[in-house]
């Protein structure tokens, strides 16, 4: 992959939260432990994995919305933040080209401000209009870009059903003209029938505008649908990553392995023939993660080597790779 | 066969609202037989919770029912007084809720809140109740039961509280479980565990379970008949089967289409539903989908279809049918 040109790439990011307790007895929450991975420009990045996980930390923490605690941060060949070197860059030009989508429709705008000031709040902090009607003729035209019109520029959120308020959500992400952007959870509020209207303006807006996203989701099939790659976390670790469908078809990794077997299929009858991997017991605390691999405590494979060392992740195949002693 | 064990005729609930008046259901028929499964599928505010919900009385002010009668376990539920309404709850019929975190009491330990049921149902004594909620989450895959019996719901993770929210619909053995998206709030492999763990039980104690999801995967692998919702009216009922792969309904071919395919070798653009789901306060006139319905003719402004009887399980609400119908009885002629 050498002629693709990689947009964001993270190292070895760490983000512990404090969780209490004073001097040794201080206690952290590790919420992403030593992730690494990159994004190719005009490339789609699925990240799954289930609640807890860290995979919502780790876009907030690329974003610099959380200060990492350890890790650098590379974007478009510049580093944004390494920890060793000291270096934290000012975010405001960065914030230009990175932007986020938010999960909840109903928690993410502002419901004092009409959808026309919520979209033209990030066009107002980057003094992208020059005068009042350009930045009208600006919020119009993103409106539109979304599928909404002139009309709804003047209206309040709550006027308008969770699909309407994602696509604004998304018209003010587009409003600084992105290169990139962190799509968390963007559909999983939304009924079934929306999800695929806003999956495909997702892809639509992409061809046209030739964005990279971070798509971070719990709904594999969604992911799968949309990503070209796919990284699968599980309690703060990156286990497996590769190309979506190679994901899918030829999993590595047990708990990736599980996870696609414990999505129930719209098919009864591959439903009735289908032998389902149940995991049992449930993801350990992330304040108090096993020793060795975080995965062995449900693993159906784990041996004595899995409680003492944790794996690293190793190129299986090309441009597949997973973290487990077993491979 | 004998009398069915649920059967709902021409059901139609409203919400009256300072809004206006939301007609919730504009008019369902089912019926299930003892140890069916059924899922009720659709989009939020389709009526899928309502209808399970009225089954049980828990359509409350300003929820009332303005039409249509309902017969449960040779009950006569449309008429029934709160009073005796507490009679079946719980005993004849009991409900598991979406969020386990908040249909538990925080305040009360989970043996408590278990044997509350038991003793308000049974003439148990509180030694017996609470033997009783050991064998139960015991039946429900909890390991230590005495020791969770003390703990109170925080101490508990999500499916553990699923489990135990499971545990106090069963204590007296229902005859009819309804499910109102038990696995919406859990993560996939805690959701194969719940699924896993309902079919055993039903399997167990051959109960019928009302499954409301709008998850088609969940239905598919956990349900013999499926009832499709849209705006109050159930636009489609037949067997999993008939659903799946001979969907007759516009909006269950779209909705069917929309949902992205795990194992789809090709990369296909997804199929969605165009528009937005109904405004109850103002619903259209005639068929509720026209609206968003890409084969839509003139009469479905105009009128509500008639049934479509496809099999003797399937049925369907929609204009194309009753005019292929038509065109069918036409040439035989």
């Amino acid at each position: 992959m050498s002629d693709t040109k990689k947009l964001v790439e993270i190292k070895h990011l760490q983000q512990y939260f404090p969780a209490g307790g004073r001097g040794k007895n201080r206690r952290f929450v590790q919420a992403v432990d030593d992730v690494s991975f990159f994004i190719n420009k005009g490339e789609t990045l699925g990240l799954v994995g289930e609640s807890g996980c860290g995979k919502t930390t780790v876009g907030r923490t690329l974003l610099r919305l959380y200060e990492p605690t350890d890790g650098k941060i590379i974007y478009d060949g510049e580093t944004i933040f390494d920890k060793e070197e000291k270096i934290a860059v000012n975010m405001l030009p960065y914030r230009r080209k990175m932007q986020m989508v938010f999960q909840d429709p109903y928690a993410s705008l502002d419901p004092r401000m009409t959808i026309g000031d919520i979209v033209g709040e990030p066009i107002d902090i980057h003094n992208l209009a020059s005068s009042k009607q350009e930045r009208r003729g600006r919020i119009i035209s993103l409106l539109e870009k979304v599928g909404l019109n002139s009309e709804h520029a003047n209206r309040y959120p709550h006027e308008f059903s969770g699909g309407q308020r994602q696509r604004v959500g998304i018209a003010r992400a587009l409003a600084v003209d992105p290169e990139f952007i962190v799509c968390d959870e963007p559909v999983s509020a939304l009924d079934v029938s929306i999800q695929a209207q806003v999956v495909n303006m997702f892809e639509d807006l992409q061809s046209d505008l030739g964005l990279t996203y971070l798509f971070i989701a719990h709904d594999l099939s969604v992911v799968k649908h949309i990503s070209n790659r796919i990284g699968v976390m599980y309690l703060g670790k990156l286990v497996e990553l590769a190309d979506s469908r190679e994901l899918i078809s030829h999993s590595m990794h047990p708990y990736t392995k599980s996870l696609i077997s414990a999505i129930p299929e719209a098919d009864p009858k591959a439903a009735r023939a289908s032998h389902r991997i149940t995991l049992q017991g449930d993801v350990p605390s992330p304040l108090n993660p096993p020793s060795g691999c975080r995965f062995r405590t449900r693993c159906p494979y784990a041996t004595e080597k899995c409680a003492q060392e944790s794996p690293s992740l190793k190129e299986v195949s090309a441009g597949h790779w997973a973290a487990c002693h077993l491979l | 066969m004998s009398e069915k064990l649920l059967e709902i005729k021409d059901e139609r609930l409203s919400f009256f609202t300072p809004a206006g008046e939301v007609k919730a259901l504009n008019g369902v028929t089912l019926s299930m037989d003892e140890g069916e499964v059924l899922g009720i599928v659709g989009e939020s505010g389709s009526g899928k919770s309502v209808t399970a919900y009225s089954v049980m009385g828990l359509t409350a002010y300003p929820g009332r029912l303005i039409g249509g009668t309902i017969r449960f376990n040779g009950h006569q539920i449309d008429t029934m007084t709160e009073k005796e309404f507490r009679k079946i709850r719980g005993n004849e019929v009991s409900i598991i809720f979406q969020d386990p975190m908040t249909s538990l009491n925080p305040v009360y330990s989970i043996g408590n809140q278990i044997e509350e049921s038991i003793l308000l149902h049974t003439d148990k004594t509180k030694a017996e109740a609470k033997e009783r909620s050991k064998e139960l989450l015991e039946l429900v895959g909890i390991n230590e039961p005495e020791k969770r019996l003390k703990q109170y719901p925080h101490e508990l993770s999500g499916g553990m509280r699923q489990r135990v929210m499971i545990a106090i619909a069963l204590a007296c053995e229902p005859k009819l479980l309804i499910a109102d998206e038990p696995t919406t709030a859990l993560d996939v492999t805690i959701q194969a565990q719940i699924l896993e763990l309902m079919q055993e039980l039903r399997k167990k104690l051959g109960m019928s379970i009302i499954m409301i999801t709008h998850d088609l995967g969940v239905v598919a692998s956990m349900c013999e008949k499926i009832a499709v919702m849209y705006a109050g009216h159930i636009v489609e009922y037949g067997t999993a089967d008939e659903i799946f792969y001979s969907p007759k309904h516009e909006y269950t071919k779209g909705l069917i289409k929309s949902i992205p395919k795990l194992n789809a070798e090709e990369k296909e653009r997804l199929v969605p539903i165009e528009g937005q789901p109904v405004d109850l306060l103002n619903p259209p006139a005639g068929c509720p989908f026209a609206p968003r319905c890409a084969s839509c003719m003139k009469i479905c402004l105009r009128e509500m279809p008639p049934k479509t009887e496809l099999s003797d399980t399937h049925y369907s609400h929609c204009w194309l049918l009753q005019k292929e119908e038509f065109e069918k009885g036409g040439a035989e002629e």
